[in-house]
């Protein structure tokens, strides 16, 4: 019983708390741009008021058009559900490994792509182009650092990996360090961050996600931003559960969550405070270079790959 | 009594699908009455067959022997559990083709219906043929038929030059390949092939190591050229598209897993000893066309091209499933080669399944819009909504995304792979993980060709059709039904790797883990766990449950508005993307590939067009020694009586020298 | 040559990840189009070549490998980086290095050298017990690549670079992998590698004085026709 309370509460807390992480993101990159921030909060007054507006359907579209923003949703939900966040062991961690997840992760991409495509405008399908493209190139190089966390821990099912890693004394693995700066690079690549395309940007020849958006309005694109936001806290759930496992508890010992979750949330502040360091000093990449960037992505994977049957670690 | 009843039954299907040719064949003249009744009897054969399929599975194999038109060549057949399966895929496909073809072909001509009838129910014995054959010598003969029958089934539309050469093309790579295929049984069969000796005189044939090699590659060869395996796939994006919609599902479905069938029963059940270098030899073979026809794959702009070049790629993933499990075997490893084994299976299945579901779906696009160029096509989803819905599941199962069936074959796969640090040869272990990593940029290109198919000619603005109409009820209800057997496979693959259970004891030896309940747990629930029944029911509670609380918190009709054309006042179809305008990221990176010629046209529109590097590279070289070679003979042809006298008159002397 | 447990606990890994980052560093350089990052990674190289030669002198306790770790890190990381550095200023090579075969290609080439050499080491790691044999597999693959480098690049600079980066991957072998080596082999090699650079410097030079450009396609031009 406990248990499914558990996931329900980290469900709840990953959807609740994501515009908040959003939000201090958008901040932590304002202050570095000597900029002066909205606040942390801002990501979830844009929700409100998305939410309270009216929505609309673009003339000719299908049902494929409404349906994509709870597809989306729904996905990256159950996904919250799997990724051990608070706690190893969940009862819906079984239902999907690694690799389902990817899947998952395609599958509301997929949805969102179509939709986009539903619309038939330029650039819409502009974007669904390119996001295909991305992640078609992305998702070997997610794969082979996957590969080598579960290689390392014998298992593709995150629960048993995060279980697995907390149990090795800290030590370094050059495999899972390359792993690591590999994932990131996928992450930034996935959720829409620079160098890959710009998530504030609304100059129509360089977006990408924000291109698919342009149709959507009201509380469906509050549930498309929102949904975005979740995914990227669900990737940074995962960078952490592969690279930085120690403070996740086993379920049965979950009294000593109380104790475990300010150090869980300092991990999430640090990822923000990471991700707006590098979204300030990096500039937006032609859409281009955007292979060459994917390719180290995947060399990087790689390596950490050959470094674990090589070094044996 | 009993344990002879597979068998039985499965030569009586197909005795009665050639009664049902023949049948059609007689009632050409009422094209009506044949089109209702034939194509429906035929359905209910193809679920005969399955059933016999289906008891194959348990029952212990069983043989027959029939006197064949040579009194030393007897016909001579059997059912094992491998062939159970294979006639499980063929059986159910057919089943629903047929209900499709009920449909689809009721406006043909008599004259042409009854050709059709014939040819399509003489292929559809062929295959039958293939997976009972038991020696030698009826497997050949029924690979011909199979042949044949295809090869006429491709000319179909034998007025346009395209469509014939087309068949030429394929008529000429399946008689190199089944010349092959003589040659390897020769090796293995030595001189009880000519006896017509049973399969069983081949079971782990004691050759050496270096015809056993020989046999091998010759196979492979020959099985390869059906399977359109590069570089013998030439033929195929041309001959799949030319032949009616509800053949191509068939030959793309069905036929070519009868070139894994062949391999399967050669390289596991002949070949007992595998050598170590066959393994990694088929999996770069597979993988490298996977990739190849993947990236061609996105470039076409024919539906029914690019669902030909998709089966290239579908094939070639079963190939790195393959190899796989021969690395696996080979090294001893029978357990990891049994999931391998499991998972190629699997994707023939799952491909005969949404292939067929897309290939009879474009037939009916072809059929309701006019058309199968994408340029012509887009937003079909509004005029023909239950094809639409249909495509879209067919769509996402070949993609590989979950909870649908491509997603369970890929995970099983990528499974196999991840076992890999059990070989003993180190290099092998670090290099599989890398060709696992090909799998998956594959699987991810097969997800943007597929997107774009479904994209440009579902979704948007049409380019161009008018008066679509959606299809007939009977091909809804093949459709329905495919899409069902892809959604039970993709929630259920634990009923269907319990049912392989047999077959991998049979190919192997050994099984592995029955799975329980939802849970598919390959090796160990510890390992690697996937439900698919709560993957989709966590989905789903979650995006109703969304639903439910969006709606009647901020729920307000829509208003429906025009399109925001980025303030240009007018929007035009044009201004979506075309075909080849999608994928032209890929046009760009892989260009030295493409080989794309870009020329204006009179209207100042850039035409591209895309060249076959394997035919240009492969094929017309050896055409062009092939004419030099004709045009050297041709010199000794010059016309006069005396020379010819002299030819005839050196050829005696040369023979009465020799024999002397 | 005895390590204690406790240096067997994190002195390995570590040894491991500086391997790892002497392999990203060759990777790096396969990629990398600036000549003048090109230097910077070489540096770096140098510097985890002094890093796991520190390492190793910590891990075995023995004192000369001290001296060759600060001779390493003067030498690799410092001395030759600047001097290409100033080469490069005064010399006035401008623009990119332009690479013969694209990057992401060269990179494909680069993973299956690395395989090529990991099952060229195969032998050797199941030979011995030392429990880092398996850089010398590590470092086989730097100098295939870097030699890989030397083949894709045209300006004499980066053949340098190239060069250097051979040797700084036999280092590599010599000092972590067998976990150290004679002081006088050492010197020595050092020395050639010295030699070595001074020779292409003055190479440079004449290069230079000959053909106004720094770029080897101009070398093509004086065979004998």
């Amino acid at each position: 019983m406990t248990a499914i309370l558990l996931e329900l509460a980290q469900v709840l807390l990953v959807a609740f708390l994501a515009p908040l992480f959003a939000g201090l993101l958008r901040a932590l990159r304002s202050i570095l741009q000597n900029r002066r921030p909205a606040g942390c909060w801002q990501s979830y007054r844009d929700l409100y008021r998305l939410f309270h507006k009216e929505s609309l359907q673009a003339e000719g579209t299908s049902w494929l058009f409404r349906f994509a923003p709870y597809g989306i949703f729904g996905a990256f939900c159950l996904a919250a559900g799997i990724i051990p966040i608070l706690a190893t062991g969940l009862p819906l961690a079984p239902a999907a490994d690694v690799i389902a997840l990817v899947g998952l992760f395609a599958l509301a991409r997929v949805f969102q792509v179509l939709a986009a495509m539903d619309t038939g405008t330029p650039f819409a399908t502009l974007g669904a182009h390119r996001e295909m493209l991305i992640a078609g190139l992305a998702e070997p190089a997610l794969l082979a650092t996957l590969f080598t966390a579960s290689l390392l821990s014998r298992s593709t099912s995150l629960s048993v990996i995060v279980a697995h890693l907390e149990q090795l004394h800290f030590a370094l693995h050059p495999s899972m360090v390359f792993a690591a700066a590999a994932f990131f690079m996928v992450l930034l690549a996935e959720n829409a961050r620079i160098p890959v395309d710009n998530p504030a940007t609304h100059l129509e020849l360089t977006m990408i996600h924000e291109a698919m958006l342009l149709e959507y309005s009201g509380r469906h694109l509050a549930l498309m931003e929102w949904g975005a936001q979740i995914k990227l806290v669900l990737y940074v759930a995962i960078g952490i559960a592969l690279f930085l496992p120690w403070g996740i508890v086993p379920t049965a010992e979950i009294a000593v969550l109380p104790l475990t979750l300010p150090i869980l949330l300092l991990k999430f502040a640090a990822a923000a405070l990471i991700l707006a360091l590098v979204e300030t000093l990096l500039a937006k990449l032609r859409l281009f270079r955007a292979p060459e960037f994917m390719a180290t992505a995947f060399l990087l994977g790689v390596i950490g790959l050959l470094g674990f049957f090589m070094l044996g670690a | 009594m009993t344990s002879c009843l597979p068998l039985d039954l499965a030569t009586g299907a197909l005795l009665l699908w050639l009664g049902l040719g023949l049948l059609g064949f007689l009632l050409g003249g009422w094209p009506a009455l044949a089109c209702r009744l034939v194509f429906p009897l035929s359905s209910v054969v193809a679920l005969l067959l399955t059933i016999a399929g289906f008891t194959a599975l348990t029952a212990t194999p069983d043989d027959l022997q029939l006197r064949g038109p040579l009194p030393a060549l007897p016909w001579s057949f059997q059912i094992d559990p491998l062939s159970g399966f294979f006639l499980i895929l063929l059986g159910l496909l057919a089943f629903a083709v047929a209900l499709f073809a009920t449909g689809y072909f009721r406006s043909l001509p008599g004259p042409d219906l009854r050709r059709l009838l014939l040819q399509y129910h003489s292929f559809l014995l062929g295959m039958g043929l293939v997976l009972l054959a038991a020696n030698a010598f009826t497997f050949l003969v029924a690979w011909e038929i199979m042949a044949l029958a295809s090869y006429f089934l491709v000319v179909t539309e034998h007025k346009e030059a395209g469509s014939r050469h087309a068949g030429f093309l394929y008529l000429l790579i399946a008689h190199l390949g089944a010349l092959a295929i003589l040659l390897g049984f020769v090796i293995l069969a030595g001189a009880t092939i000519a006896q017509g000796g049973p399969f069983s005189a081949m079971l782990h044939a004691p050759v050496n190591p270096f015809w056993a090699s020989a046999a091998f590659l010759l196979t492979f060869f020959g099985f390869s050229a059906k399977a359109g395996l590069l570089p013998l796939h030439v033929w195929l994006p041309d001959a799949h598209p030319a032949a009616p919609a509800p053949v191509s599902a068939l030959m793309s479905g069905a036929m070519l897993q009868m070139a894994f069938y062949g391999m399967l029963r050669v390289d596991f059940l002949f070949l007992g000893r595998l050598a170590l270098w066959w393994g990694p030899f088929v999996l770069v073979v597979g993988l490298t066309t996977a990739l190849f026809a993947v990236l061609f794959a996105a470039v076409q702009t024919d539906m029914k091209r690019l669902l030909a070049y998709s089966s290239m790629e579908n094939m070639g993933l079963i190939m790195v499933a393959f190899g796989l499990a021969l690395i696996f075997r080979a090294h001893g490893l029978d357990a990891l080669a049994a999931l391998a084994l499991a998972a190629a299976l699997y994707h023939a299945l799952n491909h005969a399944f949404f292939k067929g579901l897309l290939f009879l779906g474009s037939g009916s696009v072809l059929h309701g819009a006019g058309s199968v160029a994408m340029d012509r096509l887009g937003g079909l989803i509004r005029q023909m909504p239950q094809t639409a819905f249909f495509m879209l599941l067919g769509t996402l199962a070949i993609a590989g995304l979950p909870p649908l069936n491509g997603f369970v074959s890929e995970w099983l796969l990528l499974q196999a792979f991840l076992l890999s640090p059990a070989l003993p040869q180190s290099t092998l272990s670090a290099v599989l993980p890398l060709a696992a990593a090909g799998v998956v940029l594959a699987v991810a290109l097969a997800a943007y060709a597929m997107v774009k198919f479904y994209g440009i000619a579902f979704l948007g603005q049409s380019h161009g059709t008018r008066h679509v109409h959606e299809a007939g009820r009977w091909e809804q209800s093949a459709m329905a039904l495919l899409s069902l057997a892809c959604i039970f496979l993709g929630l259920f693959p634990g009923v269907l790797l319990n049912l392989l259970h047999p077959v991998l004891l049979e190919m192997l030896g050994q099984g592995f883990a029955i799975q329980q309940g939802l849970w598919l747990t390959p090796v160990s629930a510890q390992r690697a766990s996937y439900s698919p029944v709560i993957f989709f029911f966590g989905m789903a509670t979650a995006l109703g449950l969304g639903f439910l609380l969006i709606w009647s918190l901020f729920g307000r009709p829509l208003r429906r508005v025009q399109v925001w054309a980025c303030g240009f006042p007018v929007r035009t179809p044009t201004m979506q993307d075309s075909p080849l305008g999608f994928v032209q990221p890929l046009l760009r990176i892989f260009a030295p590939l493409y080989q794309a010629e870009r020329q204006a046209d009179d209207v100042g529109r850039w035409r591209v067009r895309i060249g076959e590097p394997v035919y240009r590279g492969i094929y017309q070289p050896l055409n062009r020694i092939v004419l030099w070679l004709s045009a050297q003979v041709l010199r000794l042809q010059q016309g006069r009586i005396t020379l010819y006298l002299l030819y005839s008159f050196l050829t005696l002397l040369i023979l009465l020298a020799i024999w002397r | 040559m005895t390590i204690s447990a406790q240096g067997l606990a994190w002195g390995i890994p570590l040894l491991r990840l500086l391997a790892a980052l002497l392999l990203l560093l060759a990777f790096a350089m396969l990629a990398q189009r600036r000549l003048l990052t090109l230097i910077h990674l070489l540096a770096w190289q140098g510097v985890v070549l002094a890093t796991g030669t520190a390492l190793v002198a910590l891990l075995t306790g023995q004192t000369e490998l001290w001296f060759s770790a600060a001779l390493t890190l003067g030498l690799k990381a410092i001395l030759i980086p600047t001097v290409l550095h100033r080469l490069l200023r005064r010399l006035q090579v401008r623009g990119d290095v332009e690479a013969v075969l694209n990057i992401p290609l060269t990179l494909l080439a680069g993973i299956a050298l690395v395989i090529f050499a990991f099952s060229l080491a195969a032998p050797i790691t199941a030979l011995t017990g030392i429990v880092t044999r398996g850089m010398v597999g590590i470092a086989l693959a730097a100098v295939l690549l870097a030699f890989l480098m030397m083949i894709t690049r045209r300006k004499a600079i980066s053949q340098v670079v190239g060069f250097l980066a051979i040797d700084n991957g036999l280092f590599f072998a010599a000092t972590s992998a067998t976990l150290g080596m004679p002081m006088i082999v050492e010197l020595g090699v050092a020395l050639d590698a010295l030699i070595g650079f001074v020779i292409l410097g003055v190479f440079f030079f004449q290069i230079r004085e000959t053909f106004d450009s720094m770029d080897l396609q101009n070398l093509e031009h004086i065979r004998e026709e």
